[in-house]
């Protein structure tokens, strides 16, 4: 007898990895990601002061390796004696959270709306693509901030509004695939077996349309990080003295020319972050889905 | 030709449509109704109030609300500023060239830069240059822009003190603005140094908006070169002896364009959506400044003109991208 020949295949999550392990670049994000999110999730615990704490006797003090500098506060301060340091920690809960809440809004919604669109066609298909062409017209930061007008500066009008925005993208996407997945023989079998409509949408198409979702959702995840920073430095989202990055960089804004850093690494907490995001979505893209090339 | 021209537009229509119903719906969606919004803190006695309403049509049913605001945005009405009371169309259009002149200028930055870069980094696939390219093209495309712009300002106008910090030209400068584009206007004003001063504000400003389309331009270069490169015609031209350069520069470039030329075009609404950011940033007299300021001033009027009109603008340009895409390949406009 031969040797036994391992017939199954290995685990698709197993066989992912094992690519996406290949892709140096996105290793490396993931890796960056994740030391981001344990921080952020230990803060409390990590950082030498409590965010808020403002100690008066050290107003913009420069970080410890330029002159004026001390070990006390590694990043240096801000204008009201907090610690840089412990800001941008703390700051990471605020900032990489609200980029999850508001992909799992959007992408809730884009799923729910491209699903209807997909399974209703006719006239309920037609409005709903027509009126997310019109919200597609519309430059995403611009709307996301007449939608913040509308329901007035804050976090979580700033979260819904950008949800809103994004929204378009994860239905445009689900629609297009569940379409091709119910032209397919396993749904008509599952159809003709008696399923609901509900179990169709969710259990039986949604699954096979995960992988593009999955890689437009680690993309969006870093638009809306930026975005909502973005919103936060015009002083429309998270508000003073929440040390939400962008909101942080707006409060700075006033001292760029006397103390770079409170300007500096803020701003270097979302690149860093939003990089290593995007280097992760473009690895796990080039294994879940090999036909959408890069751009 | 005409029929694939008459198609496109067709399409636009209702999303146009569309974009107004949006910018109507934003002054009903605001608390308040719109003669408590216009009185302001000072308020008005409830018959005043309503013989406002019944005089600007608010007691009416929506849609005939709807349709005279339509009419009124067909005929170039876009209503007045609550703040300066002026047309918000006169307003929006004596900024729009600030606008206009930064948002060119910056999308030729990102070509001038981002072109070569595609075109080196895919003719040296795998090499230290290509992997900088696309390391670097990563970084701007993950850019925080504001963020990007307030680095700037303290190396070259903080530190190095070789740009200014705001506006369009220095205020000794005073001229009519003929073409409202302050490079052409001030070499036009025939002032010494004019043109130094308006070209020196324009550089950061530039460098912030150019830079995320820059890394999109030159990673669809890559893609696009790289694609071009292995079809057969390039190995033809190989085999037939032609140099690299001509090769590279003729052949498969030009094939490779159709594409670039869309993700150029499609760079509009990144353009005006990253103007206000910029322009905040910069203190830059445009569009994107002024959209913000009326936010904050609650000037709705001016929001509503404002998001109406950016959008057309995208739509317009997008629109002409499209046609210049059937123009440029037959393909596209017979296979509809």
């Amino acid at each position: 007898m031969a040797a036994e020949i391992a017939t199954r295949p290995p685990h698709p999550f197993i066989e992912g990895w094992h690519y996406f392990r290949q892709n140096k670049g996105a290793l490396a994000g993931l890796i960056v990601f994740l030391a981001f999110v344990v921080i952020a999730a230990l803060s409390p615990w990590l950082a030498p002061y409590s965010p808020d704490a403002q100690d008066r006797a050290a107003v913009l003090v420069p970080p410890f390796w330029q002159e004026g500098g001390s070990t006390a506060h590694l990043l240096g301060t801000d204008a009201v004696g907090r610690d840089l340091l412990s800001r941008i920690m703390y700051g990471g809960r605020w900032s990489l959270f609200i980029g999850l809440i508001v992909i799992v809004i959007s992408m809730s919604g884009g799923i729910l709306l491209g699903l209807s669109a997909a399974f209703a066609r006719g006239f309920v298909d037609t409005l709903i693509m027509r009126v997310l062409d019109v919200l597609l017209a519309i430059p995403s930061l611009l709307l996301a901030l007449v939608v913040v007008a509308i329901l007035g500066p804050g976090l979580f009008n700033a979260m819904f509004a950008v949800a809103l925005v994004y929204m378009p993208h994860y239905a445009r996407l689900t629609r297009g695939s569940a379409m091709s997945e119910l032209q397919k023989d396993y749904v008509t079998a599952s159809r003709v077996a008696g399923a609901s409509v509900w179990r169709l949408m969710f259990r039986t198409v949604l699954p096979n349309c995960a992988p593009p979702l999955i890689v437009q959702a680690t993309l969006g995840f870093s638009t809306a990080v930026l975005d909502m920073a973005a919103l936060g430095f015009l002083g429309m989202g998270a508000q003073p003295p929440t040390p939400e990055w962008g909101t942080m960089l707006a409060d700075a804004r006033e001292f760029i020319l006397r103390a770079w850093w409170v300007v500096t690494f803020p701003g270097l907490a979302i690149l860093i972050s939003v990089l290593a995001v995007n280097l992760m979505g473009d690895g796990l893209r080039d294994v879940l889905d090999p036909k959408l090339k890069r751009s | 030709m005409l029929r694939f021209f008459l198609s496109r537009i067709a399409v636009l229509i209702p999303t146009f449509l569309g974009v107004t119903l949006v910018a109507f719906l934003f002054i009903r969606l605001l608390p308040g109704d719109p003669v408590e919004m216009m009185a302001g803190e000072r308020g008005t006695s409830p018959e005043r109030h309503a013989e406002l309403m019944a005089r600007f049509g608010f007691d009416r049913p929506w849609w005939e609300q709807y349709a005279t605001f339509l009419g009124n945005v067909l005929h170039g009405d876009l209503g007045n500023s609550i703040v300066t009371k002026a047309p918000v169309l006169t307003e929006f259009l004596t900024l729009f060239p600030a606008t206009l002149e930064l948002s060119i200028c910056a999308i030729l930055f990102a070509i001038v830069f981002g072109l070569p870069a595609g075109v080196l980094a895919a003719s040296r696939r795998g090499t230290i240059f290509d992997h900088g390219v696309m390391a670097a093209t990563l970084t701007g495309y993950s850019m925080p822009i504001f963020w990007w712009g307030l680095l700037l300002i303290i190396l070259f106008s903080g530190i190095l003190g070789w740009t200014p910090v705001s506006g369009r030209i220095d205020l000794l400068y005073f001229f009519e603005p003929v073409t409202g584009f302050m490079l052409i206007d001030s070499l036009l004003s025939d002032q010494d140094g004019a043109f130094m001063s308006a070209f020196s504000h324009l550089v950061l400003p530039t460098i912030v908006l150019g830079t995320i389309p820059l890394a999109v331009i030159a990673r669809q270069t890559r893609s696009a070169m790289l694609e071009v490169l292995s079809e057969d015609y390039v190995r033809t031209a190989k085999a037939k002896g032609l140099p690299t350069r001509r090769v590279v520069g003729l052949h498969a470039f030009r094939n490779a364009l159709i594409p670039v030329v869309t993700t150029i075009g499609l760079q509009t609404g990144v353009l005006l959506a990253g103007a206000i950011l910029t322009e905040t940033i910069f203190s830059w007299p445009g569009v994107g400044k002024w959209l913000i300021d009326s936010i904050f001033r609650r000037d709705y009027p001016s929001v509503q003109g404002g998001l109406l009109l950016i959008a057309s603008v995208v739509m317009i340009v997008n629109l002409l991208v499209d046609l210049t895409y059937g123009l440029i390949d037959p393909r596209i406009r017979h296979g509809r």
